[in-house]
């Protein structure tokens, strides 16, 4: 859990002073923060505060008007999404997004695709290098099933499952691309108890055993504070707390903002 | 590692036995696991070794001569090897039930006086770290799954790996160190402690040994002819006694495949996978099978409900003489032939059980419409009956003259008397040897002259069949003097899918009356049917409609009861539905899952004495347990219903 003594790397992904508007909305305004490798950092914030586009400017679906962001000591402005996946960031979405109609097996091996290197003809007839990276690819897929422990359902189409376990499907495609930085964003929507308790469970144990470094965007207070390292939270697309656990609790702003104002 | 010629590894053991398999079928495979989606399979060769690698890792680490290995866990090749490895060094292999709770477990681990233990993954590791300062004994816990090991540093806790590593230096130090000690076992050393889970008391240690292990499988072998080219799914508790018979002592003995399935919820894929050729299972998974079965035909297109009906009525007629090898007309072969081609074999192939030449049924009874089911489709499922003490080696319905009501003949080298109030009592090749430390239960249980004593009553009918009743310390008088064989009306009313569990009461009282446990999923989904809505289980149980239904199923079983001029008198006057399922954690259930009928009827008094007292609703409360130990409650007003009676004479006129 978190008191074992998981050592924090150097900051990783450094965000300076990025805005990002929408025409006249501004749904992102002078943010600032870093996230060490092997964090777990949550960002929390009330609807429309800017979470979810904060998670797009750093895999570079929207382009920050102003502001840069470093990534493993390379500063970019303009980054094209599927090259912060060849770069090793993955993520997962609010509104699950898996192939509906195929099974959970191929749904994680589509997280492979960057990693697949035959060529398109060699993958058609199944020979020579592609017949062994097949091998290989579907390897680390099956320890991803196993770690998941999703093996019921492995030949099961996405479309059938329950949405927790949908839910839990798409992090394993995420995985599949062995990320450096994983960005989840809200995982635990929509779970009941027991599904938010295997979910976060799962969270902590990539964390911990591939060394993984991750921003997550969670509503469920509980399971921010028992889960992140780090807190920042935004509002109205403004920065207004970043710290601990223990430090957001006690952040006045915070509480008025957020967690309701304390009498 | 071995030599060509047979070694000699002393007396008969079940240990040294695989060493034997080894070199006789040393290139056969042994067993398999599913792991990452791939079957992966060790021969007997590799067992042996395997084997041997982890009794001198356990040497290594301090493992001598009469310890104890508890053994805790799913099915895993490397869980099985621990029996086999503990036994060649002259321990004794302790499985417990890894639903246990820590009460169970503690008690276990104390009386057998434990020190080591070997368990599959983090989770029993945390349930025995945490009971561990109540476990004098235990300083060592083995675990095989690494997952989530990583920052356990606690001095007592080691991996299989290294346990394996320490064997492979051990032994590089003293290479025949696990021979001599092979020798030195005896064929009547005990070989294994099964705790019985107990319906009344504190669990009891079967004290069991490799020869009655190793004559009980000969004796299996010969009856139902099983070969080495055998394939065997093993998913069933291996504390149990039957999967330690047929999935250890019986492969070892017979030679054929152990197939460990990939997890629990992978069975049924696993099965259809391996396609076992011998087959064991509680009726209750048979009875899960045929309502997934019923469920999804429901569901099915009309052509095909009409397919399904249509043959499954021409199984109904015919399935049944043509699996017991009687003559049937020419248009019936056909119809079955057709009948086998669209239906039964699609069927068979769906369930997994297309190579099943046997399929045994035991340790609770079996419904008529189940049992028919599976024969009239091709199965050949029969029942046997036997107790952890007498290693399920008792009786065995023969090929070709399996029937319901009956358990089979009694086996070669089983001697059946009849003792006080109609007791079946036996002496078996597979009787225990005495219960562990428990000299005063032994003297119980078994009489001077070597019989145990099954505590069943029942009878041998004129044809050799054995019959059982009821408990024999169940079965009671109603103030009128009828007879009153609870576990009797209690399996007549589990044999309708809706019903999950029922307790009947009425031993010293004016008449029966009945608590009911609704089956979930065939009345949730009889619900959906009828577009009745219901917020969970406790909403569900108690529907006026769900109390028709059931009181339909009861009126039922009256008539039947009616029938029988000396059971006549046991209908069931009066019956509730309980408002939360029967468990074993609460201790309403043993682990096997037999109701505990005096404990619920102490824990239900209110229930049962508005029951009697004539009331429509009675409110009640309970106290739940959870499997981590917290505690919560339910509470409910229930409702009671009245259940017609049938008079004997009404039926005649039917």
């Amino acid at each position: 859990m978190n008191d074992t003594e998981r050592k924090l790397g150097p900051t990783i992904l450094k965000a300076d002073n990025i805005s990002l508007a929408f025409g006249g909305v501004k749904a992102l305004t002078d943010i600032s923060f870093e996230v060490k490798e092997h964090e777990i950092l949550a960002i929390i914030g009330p609807n429309g505060a800017g979470k979810s586009s904060m998670l797009n400017v750093i895999n570079g679906v929207y382009h920050p008007n102003a502001g840069s962001v470093t990534y493993r000591g390379n500063v970019r402005q303009q980054m094209k999404p599927h090259e912060a996946a060849t770069q090793g960031i993955a993520r997962t979405f609010q509104n699950i997004a898996l192939f509906k109609g195929m099974s959970v097996l191929d749904n994680i091996m589509t997280g492979r695709t960057l990693k697949m290197h035959a060529g398109f003809l060699a993958q058609c007839l199944y020979v020579g290098r592609a017949r062994n990276e097949e091998i290989q690819h579907r390897k680390k897929v099956e320890e991803i099933i196993d770690f998941l422990q999703i093996q019921s359902i492995r030949k099961t189409p996405v479309g059938r499952l329950p949405y927790g376990l949908q839910k839990r499907v798409e992090l394993g495609r995420a995985l599949a691309s062995e990320p450096v930085l994983l960005l989840l964003d809200e995982p635990m929507a929509g779970m009941n108890i027991e599904e938010k308790e295997d979910m976060s469970r799962f969270i902590l144990d990539v964390n911990d055993e591939f060394g993984t470094t991750i921003v997550l965007i969670e509503h469920d207070m509980g399971v921010v504070m028992d889960l992140s390292d780090r807190i920042v939270v935004l509002d109205y697309g403004k920065k207004i707390g970043d710290g601990t656990p223990t430090e957001i609790r006690n952040n006045k702003e915070v509480i008025d903002a957020y967690l309701g104002v304390s009498d | 590692m071995l030599d060509s010629s047979i070694p000699n590894l002393g007396e008969d053991t079940l240990s040294s036995l695989i060493f034997k398999n080894a070199t006789v079928r040393g290139a056969k495979t042994a067993i398999r696991e599913k792991d990452l989606g791939i079957w992966q399979s060790w021969s007997w060769a590799d067992v042996a070794e395997e084997v041997k690698l982890l009794a001198g890792g356990l040497a290594a680490k301090g493992f001598i001569r009469g310890n104890s290995l508890a053994i805790i866990g799913d099915n895993r090749p490397r869980l099985y090897w621990s029996f086999a490895a503990s036994q060649s060094l002259g321990g004794i292999p302790v499985p417990l039930y890894q639903d246990a709770i820590a009460d169970e477990m503690i008690y276990v681990f104390n009386d057998a006086e434990i020190e080591f233990a070997i368990v599959e993954d983090q989770e029993q590791v945390d349930k025995l770290l945490e009971i561990m300062p109540q476990c004098e004994k235990l300083r060592c816990i083995i675990y095989d799954d690494p997952r989530g090991m990583r920052h356990y540093d606690h001095p007592a806790v080691v991996a299989y790996e290294d346990v394996r590593e320490l064997g492979v230096k051990f032994l590089s130090e003293q290479p025949n160190f696990v021979e001599s000690e092979l020798i030195k076992c005896r064929a009547d050393d005990v070989s294994v402690i099964l705790y019985t889970s107990g319906t009344t008391s504190k669990p009891k240690g079967v004290c069991l040994t490799h020869k009655a292990c190793i004559e009980v499988a000969q004796g299996d072998m010969g009856f139902d002819k099983y070969t080495d080219d055998g394939e065997i799914l093993s998913y069933l508790p291996m504390a149990w006694v039957g999967d330690h018979l047929f999935s250890y002592a019986q492969s070892i003995v017979t030679g054929f495949t152990v197939n460990c399935p990939e997890s629990s919820e992978t069975v049924m894929i696993d099965m259809r996978e391996i396609g076992p050729t011998y087959y064991f299972a509680p009726p209750s998974v048979f009875e899960n099978l045929l309502t997934q079965v019923t469920i999804r035909m429901e569901d099915a297109s009309n052509f095909k409900k009409w397919l399904y009906e249509t043959f499954m009525g021409v199984a109904r007629r015919t399935g049944l003489d043509i699996m017991d090898g009687k003559s049937v007309s020419l248009k019936n072969k056909f119809l079955y032939a057709l009948g086998n081609m669209f239906v039964y074999a699609p069927l068979r192939n769906n369930l997994g059980m297309s190579r099943v030449k046997v399929a045994y049924t035991g340790g609770a009874a079996i419904g008529p419409d189940l049992y028919s089911f599976y024969r009239s489709i091709g199965i050949n499922l029969k029942q046997l009956y036997g107790q952890t003490e007498t290693l399920a080696y008792v009786c065995k319905q023969p090929n070709g003259d399996a029937r319901i009501d009956s358990v089979g003949t009694p086996m070669p080298g089983v001697d059946i008397k009849m003792g006080d109030k109609g007791e079946v009592l036996v002496k078996s090749p597979g009787l225990l040897k005495e219960y562990y430390k428990n000299p005063e239960a032994t003297r119980e249980s078994i009489t001077p002259d070597g019989f145990f004593r099954t505590g069943d009553a029942g009878f041998i009918d004129q044809d050799g069949h054995l019959k059982i009743i009821d408990r024999a310390k169940d079965v009671g008088v109603l103030n009128d003097g009828t007879m009153f064989a609870p576990q009797f009306l209690e399996n007549k009313l589990k044999f309708f899918p809706f019903v999950k569990e029922a307790v009947c009461f009425g031993d010293g009282r004016d008449a029966v009356c009945a608590f009911i446990n609704i089956e979930m999923d065939a009345v949730g989904n009889w619900a959906e049917r009828q577009g009745l809505g219901y917020s969970g289980y406790v909403d569900l149980a108690g529907k006026q409609e769900v109390y028709t239904l059931l009181q339909d199923c009861i009126e039922q079983v009256n008539q039947d009861l009616a029938k029988d001029e000396s059971l006549s008198g046991s209908q069931i006057k009066r019956f509730l539905i309980l408002h939360k399922e029967l468990d074993a954690d609460d201790d309403e259930l043993t682990r096997t899952r037999k109701v505990r009928r005096n404990f619920v009827a102490e824990k239900y008094d209110v229930l049962v004495k508005a029951l009697y007292d004539g009331s429509n609703t009675c409110f009640i409360e309970t106290q739940v347990k959870f499997e981590d130990g917290r505690t919560g409650t339910i509470s409910a007003d229930l409702k009671i219903n009245d259940a017609k009676m049938i008079q004997p004479t009404e039926d005649l006129t039917v």
